[in-house]
């Protein structure tokens, strides 16, 4: 059994009502440093680049013609400067919905095809999450820099701006209800707020993640989508433009921090 | 006027050409608020019980939309408590408090609502995930205040107790744009499960108030 399993295990065991609050917290704060020990998003990595260098589709070739922003094949760094605007497409896009430009453009895949399974569960890989995992692994230590220089891309960054405090739904939350604010948390978990620089610099890099609660790596598409899912609202479609919009202004407000992802979350 | 004068005006009347072009080019902020409601629309899919209906806004979602730093005008936060004031059905029998036992239960329940959960299991209130309430409860969020002794230190009155069913049932009608869902006005909640939750508040035995 690995530390962290240990010391997840050693905490479920312990009985909150004898712990007093700062204790409680401590000790998730020693499970979490246990966790970056060894984070089994390696695998997940070392997948996608299998997936990056591979020919496949009804095309049998490579993704390594596709550009990602900084020339056809270049994946080093590429991560820390999208979303951006591309003229092949007339579209601004993500990681993910580059991706799935890329099947579609270059490998034959149907759009259906390449976006069948974005995520991953019991008994089913999702090789768009392996794909995500090798070419944000790429950007580790790279600064994060977002453009702004294209009209769509200002769009882009506005309208995610407007999502981001759109208030809706059975509950009446908005993204900006749990993350707007510095030191709130729910229950013990801390949030983020995104609305400061410096929170959407410490939550934005940290994305792609593996989530060890769910055993799986987890890209931002699927962390919006699950944001959605307990805001009640209904599901956010991947890769559609809102979830684009919402990316634009999340990772152009963490610009000059250095990516440090595939993380390990709990 | 000479040349050169007639050439700075050339230049100045270009330039603010120029200048209004720029202008013209960024779309002023409310258009910008009705695409992204269209956008957002076109960009989510039914799900379980979660329609697509979820995504139009009522007066007070559309007014509280702000964007950091900003607080909705005082005038707008009057009208927004007065319309949801009236939306409050008052308990028919008068009584707003029920069994704190059960209002523990639902205070501590996350499920209800989102497109994962049963439709047809009652909805919890979650209230731990935002407020501290019985002390023995350590896992508890801090977007709301703390309610900890909420009766004992409003005093155990009709007032008190009428606020509390009130507060839980629309929340803007008492403070415009708060963080806190409107339980009974969107029925999430019933009659009797707020009355519950009032009890955990306002009920002299339950843990909340010793």
């Amino acid at each position: 059994m690995s530390v962290p399993l240990i010391a997840l295990f050693a905490l479920a065991l312990l009985p909150a009502s004898v712990l007093a609050q700062g204790s409680a917290v401590d000790e998730i704060a020693k499970y979490r440093a246990a966790l970056q020990d060894g984070n089994p998003a390696e695998l997940w990595e070392a997948r996608g680049e299998g997936l990056w260098k591979s020919p496949r589709g009804p095309k049998n070739v490579s993704l390594e013609r596709c550009d990602l922003g900084l020339g056809p094949g270049v994946v080093k760094g590429a991560y820390a400067q999208l979303p951006k605007y591309f003229a092949d497409a007339d579209r601004v896009q993500d990681l993910e919905t580059r991706l799935v430009f890329c099947m579609v453009t270059f490998q034959g895949f149907t759009d259906a095809e390449a976006k069948k399974g974005p995520f991953g569960g019991p008994g089913r890989k999702s090789d768009l999450e392996a794909l995500v995992a090798y070419v944000a692994g790429q950007s580790r230590g790279v600064k994060m820099n977002v453009s702004q220089a294209h009209p769509r891309e200002q769009e882009a960054y506005r309208l995610g701006e407007k999502m981001f405090y759109y208030r809706g739904g059975t509950h009446d939350f908005a993204c900006a209800t749990c993350h707007g604010d510095d030191g709130k948390r729910i229950r013990l978990q801390d949030l983020p707020n995104l609305s400061s620089t410096e929170g959407a610099r410490k939550a934005y890099t940290t994305w792609p993640a593996y989530r060890v609660s769910q055993g799986e790596l987890r890209t931002f598409q699927w962390r919006l989508n699950d944001c959605f899912r307990q805001q009640r609202f209904p599901e956010l479609v991947y890769a559609s433009d809102a979830s684009i919009a919402l990316t634009m202004f999340l990772a152009r407000n963490a610009n000059g921090a250095a990516f440090d992802a595939p993380a390990i979350k709990r | 006027m000479s040349r050169r004068s007639l050439l700075l005006v050339a230049v100045a009347v270009l330039g603010l050409s120029r200048l209004l072009q720029g202008c013209a080019t960024a779309p002023p902020d409310s258009e910008v608020s009705a695409t992204a409601a269209a956008v957002l629309k076109s960009s989510f899919k039914d799900q379980g019980q979660a329609r697509l209906d979820r995504l139009d806004q009522d007066d007070t979602q559309k007014a509280c939309s702000l964007p950091a730093g900003k607080t909705v005008p005082k005038d707008v936060a009057g009208r927004i408590e007065q319309e949801n004031l009236a939306t409050i059905r008052w308990p028919a029998d008068g009584r707003y408090v029920g069994d704190w036992k059960n209002g523990e239960k639902i205070a501590q329940e996350g499920r209800g609502m989102q497109y994962s959960d049963d439709p047809k299991a009652a909805a919890g209130a979650n209230c731990y995930a935002c407020h501290q309430l019985a002390p023995q409860e350590l896992s508890f969020g801090t977007i709301g205040p703390s309610l900890y002794q909420f009766g004992k230190r409003r005093g155990y009155s009709d007032d008190t107790r009428k606020y509390a069913y009130g507060k839980i049932f629309n929340a803007e009608a008492y403070s415009a744009c708060t963080n806190m869902p409107r339980f009974g006005h969107k029925g999430i909640l019933t009659e009797a499960q707020i009355k519950d939750v009032v009890a955990l508040l306002v009920d002299p035995d339950s843990p909340v108030n010793k």
